[in-house]
This record gives structure tokens, C-alpha cells and sequence, in this order.
């Protein structure tokens, strides 16, 4: 064993197959002692299946090379994964919301196969000393479910080095973080990384892989594609790298568009949620809104859906003032809402792809006599597949089958069904894959040039700049400032989202 | 032949398809162990019955479906019953006249409905969970009906109302016909209504069902109310099967209605299931009880048979999915 190992890991001719399905083919994937690396890829391109090979809960299929810190493994345990210093932080955090934070941190350390008395006093002066070599002050009592999602990762991150970890993965670490939070966590990534830990992000958000990273690992259908050096490496030619696709990524807006209005809002306020808020979309306009969460987005949309009532100003649609008091007063009239969580709002998973798409226009496929005609249902549920290309094996699986992209053409057939004239998408990309989402903004561009009002709602600025006609900034419950993706960079409308 | 099998087993699903092959393995098994089994009598007896506990099975189907449960539907029917009892004899017991019989009927349907109406309402404005909100009218119920009866028997009936328990139409036995006539109403509304096609989906995820412009609170008020209503009709047969009216009666078939239920393969979860293959469960488990009776055993056995046979039951679905999901996987 070398004393100064080159690699804290390094694996080679990795490949496993599950069933006939080859998850991955001959992948190696090294990381140097203190180095930020990105794992970047689409959903199903192996990232995970990697990990789990490293922290061995799957064994390789033969052949593979596993090398931690110098040493040849032959067979890794997740007991000895973790004795060597290998530590995974999953998306979920996987604490204890009702333990303390000093008892989340000191857990490895008390677990074993024999009971034993538990005193966190005991443990606590080691959790001190690591929380402060993150330069992080935490109450230690604190109840992990009372802590905001930031303040959680980082005690999931202490928990690691409480293990002397020497490699921490952290899966999708930011997809619920804020920009200042983000930031926070990033400090702390660069303290590990001097410290001499190496962080591996596994995420497939672009602009953090490049903004955090150092090196980036892609992988596509797991093959590896390269390793390549963050430096000069720009979002586009990552994507492509990701999806093997040639991606334009070019302003869509039309200028001056000047059609009769559809929405029309002024002053609409709801108590702690949004003030203020005027705005108007035209016939065949996509303005987008966004901003940081918790800005009130997603809770102006509730109001305008009828889902919430709002305490003063008005809603027009079509020049006629509206008050909906239920979601179907909503659809009656016209409004469509693509929820942001498709898993448990936007879809019943569950049920079948048929069953999903006619919800909400049950009132169309029915006989003379008022019953549900299976040959109406049938007609309008191949008209939608075929209409949105939705890629399916039969229309009676379950929706919960589909991919992300197929799932959310579901959701936006389910939703043209109803003929709607103005469309509200709430990060109509979350879950889908960076090939699949140029088709979803396909879709809203053909609607919008017949005629449909849409209003896109997104976390990610690049989506809003580059598929809306004019994009609006919501800041603190108030939209605060007009973009015009036309004449001005898309880097503009960064600062102005993160300042 | 294999074909055959296929194709039928197709037509009305792999599930029903056991449940009927296993319904015919029983009644060859009985018939060959006892000659009294395949019987007009004894055909007959099963067919008058089963409809009571096949009723009151298809009021607790709906609100499993919808994810959640009806603890009350004894006592609704029990009450239904009383309404009906309490009519004749205000008309003069024995004496009462078909009109009396009819306005009777009309009003134990009503109790059943608004019972069904109130814990419809409070499942759907207040959220609270059917198992309680259920449990709590069960208790309400039972003490009213306790109350009002002190815990006796009420009979005393015209004549006429027993021919609706023991009479027979063309050879068949009428319960039975009710019975057929409340499940194929039962089955159109579930496959075929709006109202059923939102039972469905509510009972899969209530939220994603509400953000589709499903009427979830419209829709869970009927369920509970179409429940109650079929309790009302499960309580005048009654009436009409004992003669007699007694609160509690018919207490044990509670659970099994559930058993049932789960026996047709209803998705415990909510969601999935139809109203088919739990009637040739419910016929399962007469067959196995009268077959039962008629070689001898004691009743409780029958019972203790019953239960049995559900783990049974559970432990052959586990087994089956796990062969269907290994074989698929060897695909």
C-alpha cells in the first residue's frame, strides 16, 4: 500500500447487466484525493447502478477493477465501503426527522449488532468539532424535522465525516436548495475538498455540474462518454454529451405580439403568499415567471386554478371577470394547470394511461344515455397518443410505466383535451430528461402559435429565457421586473434571479 | 383446448378465471362426497341464503374501492330493518296492508341513505378517515337502535312480507333476484358511470383526482350514500328472511363482507377491482359453507374454514406473482 494513493478511487472495466438489460458496459471512474467531480447523465444512464457498485450493494458482473486509496478490493461490503471512507449522501438524506441533530451525526457510531446504552452526551463534543471544521453553528438538540432542507444536507454531510470519510457522493444535493443555500453548500464543499475529501456530485442540473465542479464524468446508457475538464465546457456541448443529441438552444420569442388579451390580472393579492401581482398573456404569447422557490409562483397559480381564493384584485379571462371557486369552474372556463409535482398531483399514477387522459373530460365521452362509451374513450385516448407522439406499449399499463417525458405528455394530453385557451405549466421539466424536454417545449410552441395563451412557470432560468416571448421576475410574492429574451442575455436574467 | 382457455381466461381476467375454476373444483368435490349436495334443496337453500351477505358485501365494495371502509353497514341495516318493522306495526302488525308495506320500504331505504349521507359528508368536508368516521356511526347507531328496542325482538309481520324472503319466481328464489338485479346495477355503475369511473380514481390518489376536476367531495358523499342505500335494502330482506327484527343481527357478517372483498381480489389500497369476481367469491364461500354443513361439520368450523381458506388465498396470489415475475424476468 502506497502511502500517497494517486486515486482515493478508481475503478475500471466495470460493467453489470440486470436480466438481459445492460445497465453498464465497461465503465472506469477515478477521483484524486480533494477533488470536486461531477457524475452527469440522464435518469437510467447508470449513475446510480455506479454508485451502488462502489458502496457494494450490487457486485460487478466479473472482470471489474476496484481500487480504494491504493488498495485492491475484491469483493466491497457496504460495512467495508464505509470503513474505507466511502460515504453516500442520497437525495432523501436518509436521518431521523424525530432524532437530534447530535444523534443523526453520532448514528453510525451507536448502531452495531449488539444492543448497547446510547449516551449522546458522549458523542457529543466530536460532533462539535466536526460541525466547526465546517465553520456551521447548529442548536445539537434540535429536532432533525424542524430544520430546513439546507441545515439537513449538512448534517447528512457531518454524519459522513464523522465516519472519516475520505470520498462523500451526494445525489442531486441542490434540486431543493435555493441559490443562497446552494452557495452555502458549495462553501462547504470547497472546506472538504481543501480538507483533502473528495465530493462527488451526482446531478444532472448543467449549470451547477459546471459551476461546482472540477471534473465531469458523463455517462449515456451506461457507456462512458469521457472525462472531461470542467474548464471551457459550456451547458450545450454538456447536454449533448449527455443525450448524444444536437441540441439548439435558441430564443423562441416572437416579437410584438399583438393579439387580443386572454389573462388579464391586476392587483392580485393573497396574504403571505404573492402582493400585487398584475399581468397579462395574449392570445398565442408564453410568458414565463420565475424566480427563486418559495417566490409565490406556484401559489399565484393555485389562485388563478380556483384551487385557493385570493383576498383582493381581479382575474379576467377573455375580457369577462372570473372568481372560480373549484378547479372544474376553472376548466369549465378554459384554464389548464400542469401541476410541478406529476408524481402525486399531476397524474394518478396508478391508473392506466386511457384512464389518465380522459379525467378530466369525462363529460365528452359520454353516450345519449349518460354512461361512459368505451368507443368515445378510446377514440380520444388514441387521438391524444397519436397527437403528442406519446411513445406507449398499450394504453391500459399503468401511467406510472412511462418515462418522465412520456408521463408529462399525459399530462399535457389530458389537459388539451379539455380545450383549454390558457395553459399554466408549473416546471413542466421536472423529472424529464434533457433529450425529452426540447419536445415538451415543441408542443407549447405549436400551441401557442394557435392560439393558446401559456403561462410557464420554472425554476430554471435557461427554460424561461429560451421558450417564452417575454419572462417575468417574482421575487418575495412580487413580480418585480419584465426580461425580453430578445434583447438581452440570458445571463442578464441570472443575475437578476440570484442576486 | 389451451387456446380455449386462454381466450376465456382473456375475456374476463386471469383473477375471475381462478376464482371460477376453483368454485368448480369445490362443487365436484362436494358433489362426490355427498349426494346431498348437488340438490335442488340444497341448490336452493344456497341461493336464498347468500343474498343478505351478498348485499351487504357490495355496500362495503364502494368504499373500499375509494380507499377507504364502512364499519356501519350492519347497524345501517339493522336500522333500515327497524324503520320498516316499526311502520308495519304502527299499521296494525299483522293486520298491515301493502301500502304500509310500501311506505316501510321507502322509509328503511331512506334511514339507510342518510345514514350513508352524513358519513359520506363527513369523510368528504373534513377529511377524516372512513374507518373512524365509520366506526363512530356504527356506535351511534347501535346505541339508537338499542335504545329504542331495549334489546329485544320486534316481530309480528303481515304475512306477505315473508314471500319476499322465502317465495320464488320461475324456480327462483327472490332474494336471489334482488340480489342479481342490485349487482348488475352495482357493476354498470362502477364500469360504466362517471360517478364510477371517479370511484376509481379517488381511490387511487384523491389529491391528483381533485387537480384533475374530479368532484371528490360529490363523488365520496355518494359513495357513502349509495352504500347506506343498498344497507336499506340488505336490512328489509332481512326483515323478510327472519321475521324478526334485533339489533346486532347479522353482527358477524361484518368481516366477512370485508373478507369477501379481498377474496374477489379488491385492491385493499383502493383503486382496483370489480364487482364479478367478488359475487364467485361470495358464492365460494356459501359453497364451502353449505358444503360443509352437509358433511357434518359444526357451523363454527365452517367459519374457522373460511378463514383458512382467505390466508390460503393470500399465500397463492404471493406465490403466483412471484413465479409471474420471475418467469418475466427470464424473458
Amino acid at each position: 500500500m502506497t502511502t500517497d494513493p494517486e486515486w482515493v478511487l478508481s475503478l475500471e472495466n466495470v460493467s453489470k447487466n440486470f436480466g438481459g438489460v445492460k445497465a453498464l458496459t465497461d465503465v472506469s471512474f477515478r477521483v484524486k484525493p480533494g477533488e470536486v467531480h461531477c457524475l452527469a447523465g440522464e435518469n437510467g444512464c447508470g449513475k446510480s447502478t455506479l454508485i451502488k457498485i462502489i458502496t457494494g450493494v450490487y457486485t460487478p458482473s466479473p472482470g471489474a477493477k476496484l481500487n480504494i486509496l491504493g488498495k485492491e478490493i475484491e469483493h466491497i461490503t457496504p460495512a467495508l465501503a464505509r470503513e474505507m471512507g466511502i460515504s453516500v449522501i442520497w437525495q432523501d438524506l436518509a436521518l431521523f426527522p424525530h432524532m437530534s441533530v447530535a444523534e443523526n451525526i453520532s448514528f453510525d457510531e451507536v448502531v452495531g449488532f449488539w444492543p448497547k446504552l446510547v449516551r449522546t452526551e458522549t458523542f457529543k463534543p466530536k460532533v462539535e468539532a466536526i460541525l466547526k471544521r465546517l465553520n456551521v453553528e447548529m442548536d445539537l438538540d434540535e429536532p432533525i424535522k424542524d430544520l430546513p432542507i439546507a441545515q439537513r444536507q449538512i448534517v447528512a454531510i457531518a454524519r459522513a465525516l464523522m465516519g472519516n470519510a475520505k470520498l462523500i457522493f451526494m445525489d442531486e444535493p441542490t434540486s431543493s436548495l435555493t441559490q443562497s443555500e446552494t452557495n452555502m453548500l458549495m462553501r462547504i464543499v470547497q472546506k472538504l475538498s481543501e480538507d483533502g475529501v473528495a465530493v462527488v456530485f451526482v446531478s444532472h442540473r448543467l449549470a451547477e455540474v459546471l459551476a461546482i465542479s472540477s471534473q465531469v464524468t458523463v455517462l449515456r446508457d451506461g457507456y462512458l462518454v469521457g472525462v472531461f475538464p470542467t474548464e471551457g465546457m459550456t451547458q450545450t456541448k454538456l447536454a449533448e454529451l449527455m443525450t448524444n443529441l444536437t441540441l439548439v438552444n435558441e430564443v423562441t420569442a416572437t416579437p410584438d405580439i399583438d393579439t387580443e388579451s386572454i389573462l388579464e390580472i391586476e392587483n392580485l393579492s393573497r396574504e403571505n403568499e404573492f402582493q400585487n401581482v398584475s399581468l397579462n398573456i395574449k392570445k398565442g404569447e408564453i410568458v414565463g415567471l420565475t424566480g427563486l422557490i418559495g417566490a409565490g409562483r406556484t401559489e399565484l397559480a393555485h389562485a388563478l386554478i380556483g384551487m385557493t381564493k385570493p383576498t383582493s384584485g381581479t382575474i379576467k379571462l377573455g375580457g369577462k371577470e372570473v372568481n372560480f371557486s373549484s378547479i372544474r369552474d376553472a376548466i369549465l372556463e378554459g384554464i389548464a394547470y400542469v401541476s410541478e409535482d406529476r408524481l402525486s398531483l399531476g397524474l394518478i399514477q396508478p391508473q392506466s394511461i386511457a384512464d389518465n387522459i380522459v379525467t378530466t373530460v369525462l363529460n365528452r365521452i359520454l353516450t345519449f344515455m349518460g354512461f361512459v362509451s368505451t368507443k368515445k374513450k378510446e377514440t380520444m385516448v388514441n387521438y391524444w397518443i397519436k397527437e403528442l407522439a406519446i411513445r406507449i406499449g398499450e394504453s391500459s399499463d399503468a401511467v406510472s410505466t412511462l418515462s418522465g417525458g412520456n408521463q408529462q405528455r399525459v399530462v399535457l394530453a389530458k389537459w388539451l383535451a379539455t380545450e383549454p385557451q390558457l395553459m399554466i405549466l408549473d416546471n413542466p421539466t421536472v423529472g424529464v430528461d434533457v433529450g425529452a424536454r426540447a419536445g415538451i417545449f415543441r408542443i407549447v410552441k405549436s400551441l401557442a402559435e394557435q392560439g393558446m395563451g401559456i403561462l410557464l412557470i420554472s425554476d430554471e432560468v435557461h427554460e424561461v429565457h429560451f421558450n417564452s416571448d417575454r419572462v417575468l421576475v417574482m421575487t418575495n410574492g412580487e413580480i418585480n421586473l419584465e426580461h425580453n429574451p430578445l434583447e438581452h442575455s440570458v445571463e442578464q436574467l441570472e443575475s437578476i434571479v440570484y442576486a | 383446448m389451451r387456446q380455449i382457455v386462454q381466450n376465456i381466461s382473456d375475456q374476463i381476467g386471469k383473477e375471475t378465471f381462478a376464482l371460477i375454476c376453483f368454485l368448480a373444483f369445490l362443487f365436484l368435490t362436494f358433489s362426490s362426497l355427498t349426494p346431498r349436495f348437488l340438490t335442488a334443496a340444497n341448490l336452493s337453500s344456497m341461493a336464498f341464503q347468500l343474498p343478505v351477505l351478498g348485499i351487504l358485501t357490495l355496500a362495503m365494495l364502494a368504499p373500499i374501492l375509494s380507499g377507504g371502509l364502512n364499519l356501519a353497514i350492519i347497524f345501517t341495516a339493522n336500522l333500515s330493518g327497524l324503520t320498516l318493522a316499526w311502520t308495519l306495526l304502527q299499521a296494525g302488525g299483522p293486520d298491515a296492508g301493502i301500502f304500509a308495506f310500501v311506505i316501510g320500504v321507502a322509509a328503511a331505504l331512506a334511514v339507510g341513505a342518510a345514514a350513508g349521507l352524513v358519513m359520506g359528508l363527513a369523510v368528504a368536508y373534513t377529511g377524516a378517515h372512513p374507518i373512524l368516521v365509520s366506526l363512530a356511526m356504527m356506535i351511534f347507531l347501535r346505541g339508537l337502535g338499542e335504545f329504542l328496542t331495549r334489546g329485544g325482538d320486534i316481530s309480528g309481520f303481515p304475512e306477505f312480507v315473508g314471500t319476499i324472503g322465502h317465495g320464488s319466481l320461475f324456480l327462483i328464489p327472490i332474494p336471489m333476484i334482488i340480489f342479481t338485479l342490485v349487482a348488475l346495477a352495482w357493476h354498470i355503475m362502477l364500469v360504466s358511470t362517471k360517478h364510477g369511473f371517479s370511484v376509481y380514481m379517488i381511490g387511487s390518489n384523491l389529491n391528483a383526482s381533485e387537480y384533475s376536476g374530479i368532484p371528490t367531495k360529490k363523488t365520496l358523499t355518494l359513495i357513502y350514500t349509495f352504500s347506506g342505500v343498498l344497507c336499506g335494502i340488505a336490512g328489509i330482506l332481512m326483515v323478510s328472511r327472519f321475521n324478526s327484527v334485533r339489533v346486532g343481527h347479522g353482527e358477524a357478517l361484518l368481516l366477512v363482507t370485508v373478507l369477501a372483498c379481498f377474496l374477489g381480489g379488491i385492491d385493499p389500497f383502493g383503486g382496483f377491482g370489480k364487482v364479478m369476481p367478488v359475487v364467485i367469491a361470495l358464492i365460494i364461500l356459501q359453497v364451502l359453507s353449505s358444503g360443509l354443513n352437509l358433511l357434518g361439520a359444526n357451523q363454527h368450523l365452517s367459519t374457522a374454514v373460511w378463514g383458512l381458506f382467505l390466508i390460503l388465498v393470500m399465500v397463492i396470489r404471493h406465490v403466483v406473482n412471484q413465479l409471474r415475475n420471475y418467469l418475466a424476468r427470464r424473458e
